[in-house]
């Protein structure tokens, strides 16, 4: 084994010590440090590996330099790259980097470098607020809203009007409670409570159409708006499809180990209430099938493709947003096709076919039929090209889950309830 | 308007125009520079020096104002210390603040400062915000001590600020809780043995209940703190283990992680066939399968720390294959992580699958993973016996396709599964060969080469091909030229009529006309072999290969031990020890897995530095110096802990006092000096201790006697419990341990030999030094079976004393040389003189009447033997146990006196009084015949009296 030759300084308490945002261009456009300024020159290991890696996707999460370790994520076309100097849990500073990216988002409705940059003074306070001396402090969205306001057209410009802050004045109330997720004094006019269960289906189909893996990943994501301490409790016609469960940290995990009902007292506003994960194969129908064709001759420098969808287990639901992509071998220059149904877009530089089918329509199958011509001189394709597929069901969760009822305690109005479901495509691939 | 304005400054003078700025009296104008400094921080210029006018903003009731400036504040108070102390007094002010924002803030920022000068300031309202009423601001505080202690510990402790700390974990607010605890095992990090987090039952509770009300963050702080406690037994660790288990539905990935590493260690100390056992292996896979539909950063370091647990238990995940099968869009790094646990979790239930899977993915795109991919097929063949047929199909029909680098992997993955499987799918060797031009990488090449020269004798051309390399000879890397060399001397030693002059090429390009002393080397060899004894050159070029063994690349089962104690780290990504990323002065224990209650299941291994003698290595020999000063020191008191390192220096000690040679030995001056008789006395004490490790010398005596069976029934002689000579880490995993034996007349040396290593031990030899017994073999080591990994395998060696004599120092000791086909092995060990007591030494009366008094005084020497409450009668009788006979007894003033004659192998009598007093159980030895046997019967004896 080599010697590692790389040691992590003493220093005690500083988790994270320095953020750095990239964009795809490699231009670093914010840096944020809370011990001591460390060079930016420290990015120049992670440059390196972003090179190496061809494909931003590509660059390895956890990267090592001579004194500090760089971890990193990719979101939205944005590197966060955060650097350690003592050994932590690399999994607590993903989750960090994610919870960031997730409060920018919030607070700027999109995660880009431009509303980074448009924002830069409240990005600043919310990077201090989240983290003391490197160690989290406040992530929830909830308390850091209450600290730092959100920036609106209409409150950026009452500021320029009226001179007054967008910093909170006053502690919020969450922190003092043992609901840090829930504001106190919360006040609405319609209470409302609506439920969207979203079930992702995660499979690989191999040529002849027979599933080699097929998973559902769903999250119940809530929309909840009711005044005063509201007690919710949400069960399930069919809870015993739930074996593989995370929660939000307000439901109270015992009662769902003894009853199998979610009780909580839920955050302000949005947020995601649990996520499971349906993995026994029986469960998991798939509501497509793909015939396809797609060969190269061994000469001419040409080829042939023919695909053609279907439906499979809709459970009697329309199928929509129906998109086929196929990532094309590099040889391949331009396609010569005929939808029956949509438009087809063939990128000969990200070599990437998309097909944008919409609703399927089980009378009149669509297809997509013609000709790939090839780089002239260069070898038949060894690699097979992948198909994905998108689709989307509305009404339908694919495993049957289905909500029973939504009672309140605590309070005495009568809130308006809903549940909405939707099934979509995840990670649904199809091999040739 | 946006925050993008504060970017446009960018002209000369912008520092001063912003000095300007910052000093107007409007409050707005004061603000908007403020804002303006900090977005020349985001992109990294240097606004130090605006550090006195920032301050000056500081004294406003504007909460936004001042939020801003300590935004400045904290970035630069680290760079510039000796600037923040102007802002102390505010700092004190803000502490006193209306406000617990404010007071928060302050607390926070002046923590930041790290300026010894400072932290006098610091004290007191750290201490008021210890005990603020707003938890906020005590939340902060208690992140603020850990910052303190790391800038002045000892001002820390005196303050008593750890002593609040610890208080803190009391609060009624979980999450000060959280805090409290993260920032002490900060602290405790630091400094390894402070004891800082007394984890006892009662704080383990309290964190168990902050746990289930504290935010995501300080979860971790805890569980990764209840990771490092070590229960009392199984059942407090099953109610920590059901109280933890919640946590794998939280959905911060961090935290199912922490919980999986506090599961996989409590879980080891959990009978396996206690129910709950079950349940938790069961609970366990759920939660890790969901880890892999995380975002791929997440996944990346939850693969890692998966690799770990698959190697640690892989019942676990043994159904969960399919959610490892790799989608094409994953990043390259989850592929390839993907692809490692999918060949460890493969078996025969599920190859099939597996093989499909590889296949497909060696058709992908990416180079890297195509070749991973290929190489796990021929993992696969070796890992799986009963699937090393489809997967050297599979890999045929991957050649068939002919992409260079594909056919290249595959024939290395084939050259090992030859190895595995010699004389089996040779077949494939034509289909081979004619993949020979196309391979440009060395190892492909070399693992080419090696099938040629391996099975020359199939390969009717076998000549030709390797000839066709010789060409390009000095062009090749080394990997290349060295397997060519041995592949054409073996097809030489197999045809040899048709090449003898491609011999002659390959070793004089070897040796003439190469640089490279490895190969110049193996050529000499090879011709010098070749030239003196072709058929000696046979068995030895030509000798059977030992099988590659299945898993070459698990880790290594401490080092595993210790990562799964660190699950969640960078350890566990690296999967490298914690001691190779820290340095300094944070020692890093290392962690190891609790034992199981209830079975003997050792986890012991042999870098564990036990404090049981019994680990010590046995031939540890101090220096002269240090011994005479051990030997005077020691009195008549019952040595106690010393006393393992004490024993081998009594044994030189007293040998250096008493001269060397055989002959010298009955005329010589023994002193006879106070000191010797003192040293002589705590001999006996010291022994039993290190043999038996037993803590307290009196008891360890006494369960000696015990040990030798029932009252009056003469037994065998006293057996020593094993020790361990031998230590796998110096012996490529061999481990010794031994003990002797005195049965029915024969003396015997029982082994346990344990292969520690990770592949299988055969051949096994034993050979002792000259010693001053003559003690040797008196047959071959009986090892009949490989040694596989894990196995321990108890053997009994019969010796005679026949062998050649050299005096040795000590006198009992043993140099011993063990050989496998590994190595050889050597170690040395002491056996007890009793050994050598011959089953013949009872004396007559008249001549041991007779000898007594013809033995000079010099030659005696006297020793107590403590706390032994014997009779006189009992002791006889086990004396005789180990053939130290009772001639004659008689009782004197209330004392039995026993006379007693001892005949050693090589035909030197010993004789010796023994004096028992009555009410005080004290034993005299006296007068024994041959001082320099002396020494090591005196020592020996007091186990033998069991």
């Amino acid at each position: 084994m080599p010697v590692l030759d790389i040691t992590l300084k003493d220093n005690a308490l500083i988790m994270i010590h320095s953020l750095f945002l990239i964009n795809n261009a490699g231009d670093l456009f914010l840096e944020k440090h809370w011990k001591s300024v460390i060079s930016r020159s420290v990015c120049d290991y992670f440059f390196e590996a972003r090179e190496k890696a061809v494909e931003p996707d590509n660059v390895p999460p956890v990267i090592r330099t001579p004194h500090h370790y760089l971890i990193n994520i990719y979101r939205e076309k944005i590197f966060f790259v955060s650097v350690i100097q003592t050994e932590v849990p690399p999994l607590f500073v993903i989750e960090f980097l994610h919870r960031v990216a997730e409060t920018f988002q919030d607070y700027f409705g999109e995660c880009s470098e431009s509303t980074i940059k448009d924002n830069v003074v409240i990005v600043y306070e919310l990077l201090e607020e989240m983290l003391d001396n490197g160690f989290p402090l406040a992530t929830e969205s909830n308390i850091l809203k209450e600290l730092i306001r959100p920036p609106t057209i209409l409150r950026s410009m009452v500021n320029t009007i009226t001179g007054s802050s967008n910093v909170g004045e006053t502690l919020p109330t969450g922190q003092l409670s043992t609901i840090p997720w829930r504001r106190a004094g919360v006040k609405y006019t319609n209470n409302e409570a609506y439920f969207d269960v979203v079930e992702e289906i995660d499979a690989i189909l191999d040529k002849s159409g027979t599933t080699v893996f097929a998973e559902i990943q769903g999250v119940i994501d809530a929309c909840v708006k009711l005044s005063g301490m509201p007690d919710l409790t949400l069960s399930f016609m069919n809870p015993r499809l739930l074996d593989d469960v995370s929660f939000h940290p307000c439901v109270r995990y015992k009662r769902w180990e003894s009853e199998r009902v979610i009780s909580f007292v839920p955050p302000d506003g949005n947020f995601q209430l649990m996520s499971y994960h349906i993995s026994a194969q029986n469960l998991v129908a798939i509501p497509v099938y793909v015939k396809q064709n797609i060969s190269f001759f061994e000469t001419g420098s040409s080829g042939r493709l023919d695909i053609t969808v279907g439906p499979k287990q809709t459970m009697g639901k329309t199928v929509e947003g129906l998109v086929v992509t196929v990532h094309m071998p590099k040889v391949v220059l331009s396609a010569n096709l005929n939808a029956t149904q949509g438009t087809y877009n063939y990128d000969p530089v990200t070599k990437i076919l998309v097909w944008d089918i919409g609703k399927l329509n089980p009378q009149k199958l669509p297809n997509l039929k013609g000709s790939l011509s090839l780089q002239s001189g260069a070898p038949k394709p060894e690699e097979n090209p992948s198909l994905n597929i998108d689709l989307k069901i509305q009404q339908l969760a694919i495993s049957g889950l289905k909500v029973n009822r939504l009672d309140m305690y605590g309070e005495k109005y009568k809130p308006f309830k809903g549940v909405k479901y939707v099934t979509k495509a995840g990670k649904f691939q199809v091999r040739t | 308007m946006t925050d993008s304005k504060y970017f446009t400054t960018t002209k000369k003078g912008e520092i001063f125009e912003l000095k300007a700025e910052l000093n107007s009296d409007k409050k707005e104008k004061k603000k908007e520079a403020v804002k303006k400094v900090i977005a020349s921080m985001t992109v990294g210029k240097d606004v130090s020096a605006l550090f006195p006018d920032v301050v000056n903003c500081m004294q406003t009731d504007n909460l936004e104002l001042k939020k801003l400036v300590y935004l400045y504040l904290m970035n630069y108070a680290k760079s510039q210390p000796d600037m923040a102390i102007m802002a102390v007094n505010t700092f004190v002010k803000d502490c006193e603040d209306l406000n617990p924002l404010i007071r928060a803030l302050a607390v926070r920022t002046m923590g930041c400062i790290r300026v010894d000068k400072i932290t006098e300031y610091l004290c007191e309202p750290l201490r008021k915000c210890l005990k603020d009423e707003d938890p906020y601001v005590r939340k902060t505080a208690a992140v603020c001590v850990a910052k303190l202690h790391d800038i002045n510990a000892q001002l820390v402790e005196d303050q008593g600020f750890l002593d609040t700390l610890k208080d803190l974990i009391s609060d009624s607010n979980p999450m000060v809780v959280a805090n409290a605890v993260a920032a002490l095992s900060e602290i405790a990090e630091s400094h390894p043995n402070s004891n800082l987090l007394d984890l006892n039952p009662q704080t383990i509770n309290k964190l168990l209940t902050a746990l289930n009300e504290c935010t995501e963050w300080g979860q971790i702080f805890i569980l990764d703190c209840l990771a490092s406690y070590l229960p009392r037994d199984d059942r407090e660790s099953q109610s920590i283990c059901e109280r933890v288990t919640p946590r794998l539905s939280h959905a911060n990935s961090a935290v199912v992680l922490s919980a999986v590493k506090v599961l996989m260690k409590f879980m080891e100390m959990l009978p396996k066939d206690l129910d709950y056992y079950g349940t938790l292996l069961k609970k366990l896979a759920p939660p890790l399968v969901t880890l892999l539909s995380a975002e791929p950063e997440l996944q990346y370091v939850a693969l890692r720390n998966i690799n770990l647990i698959v190697q640690k238990r892989p019942e676990i995940l043994k159904h969960e294959m399919k959610v490892f099968f790799v989608k094409y869009n994953d990043p390259i790094y989850v592929k390839l992580e993907k692809l490692d646990i999918m060949i460890r979790l493969a078996s025969q239930a599920n190859i099939a699958q597996v093989l499909a899977e590889l296949k497909e993915y060696a058709t992908e795109v990416d180079v890297d993973f195509v070749r991973k991919a290929v190489r796990a097929i021929g993992r696969c063949a070796i890992k799986v016996e009963q699937s090393a047929e489809r997967c050297v199909s599979t890999l045929l029909d991957l050649i068939q396709t002919k992409v260079n680098y594909v056919v290249q992997e595959a024939i290395v993955v084939i050259k090992d599964i030859f190895r595995k499987y010699p004389n089996k799918y040779e077949s494939v060797i034509a289909t081979l060969c004619e993949n020979l031009d196309s391979l440009d990488e060395p190892e492909a090449r070399a693992a080419m080469i090696w099938i040629v020269g391996e099975y020359a004798e199939r390969i009717d051309n076998a000549d030709e091909l390797l000839e066709s390399f010789l060409e390009g000879f000095h062009d090749e890397s080394t990997q290349v030229q060295l397997q060519l060399l041995t592949a054409i001397v073996k097809l030489f030693l197999k045809k040899p009529t048709e090449t003898q002059e491609l011999v002659q090429q390959v070793l004089s390009l070897a040796t003439q006309d190469s640089d490279n002393p490895d190969l110049r080397d193996r050529g000499y060899i090879y011709w010098r072999l070749l030239s003196t004894d072709p058929v000696a050159a046979k068995e030895v070029v030509l000798a059977e290969k030992p099988l590659i063994s299945e898993e070459t690349d698990l880790i290594e089962p401490t080092l595993l031990e210790e990562l799964i104690c660190h699950i969640g780290t960078l350890a566990s990504v690296y999967h490298k020890p914690p001691s190779a990323f820290v340095e300094g002065s944070r020692g890093v224990q290392h962690k190891r897995l609790p034992p199981r209650a209830g079975s003997g299941e050792s986890t012991e291994s042999p870098d564990v530095g036990q404090s049981g003698p019994s680990e010590a290595p046995p031939a540890v020999i101090p220096s002269q110096g240090d011994l005479l000063g051990d030997l005077l020191n020691l009195d008549l008191a019952p040595p106690t802990a010393t006393v393992p390192s004490v024993q081998p220096s009594m044994q030189m000690g007293a040998m250096d006092l008493l001269g060397g040679g055989l002959d010298s030995l009955l005329g010589g001056d023994i002193g006879g000096s106070p000191s010797m008789g003192a040293g002589l006395g705590a001999a006996p004490a010291a022994m039993p201790a290190s043999l038996g490790g037993a803590p307290a010398v009196g008891g360890g005596l006494g369960d000696l006697f015990d040990l030798g069976g029932g009252v009056g029934m003469p037994t065998g002689s006293y057996v020593a419990p094993k020790t361990v000579w031998l230590l796998a880490m110096k012996a490529k995993g061999l481990e010794i341990s031994g003990t002797f034996a005195r049965r029915g007349g024969i003396i015997q040396m029982d082994l346990s030999l344990t292969n520690k290593a990770m592949s299988v031990m055969t051949d096994f030899a034993i050979q002792f030094n000259r010693n001053s017994f003559g003690l040797a073999p008196a047959g071959p080591l009986q090892v009949l079976t490989p040694l596989s990994p894990n196995q321990t395998i108890d053997v009994s060696l019969p010796l005679s004393t026949s062998g050649p004599v050299m005096k040795m120092e000590p006198l009992n000791n043993l140099q011993v040389a063990v050989k496998n086909n590994i190595d050889v092995f050597y170690f040395s060990c002491q056996y007890p003189l009793s050994l050598l007591f011959v089953e013949d030494g009872k004396m007559d009366r008249q001549v041991f009447l007779a000898t007594w008094k013809d033995i000079p005084n010099d030659n005696e020497a006297q020793f107590q033997i403590k706390d032994i409450h014997l009779n006189s009668d009992v002791a006889s009788n086990k004396l005789q146990g180990s053939n130290i006979f009772t001639i004659a007894k008689r009782t004197v003033e209330g004392q039995d006196m026993l006379y007693q004659s001892v005949k050693l192998t090589n035909g030197i009598w010993v004789l010796a009084e023994m004096r028992i007093q009555t009410g005080n159980p004290n034993y005299t030895w006296m007068c024994w015949r041959r001082p320099h046997v002396r020494e090591c019967v005196s020592q020996n004896d007091s186990p033998v009296i069991s």
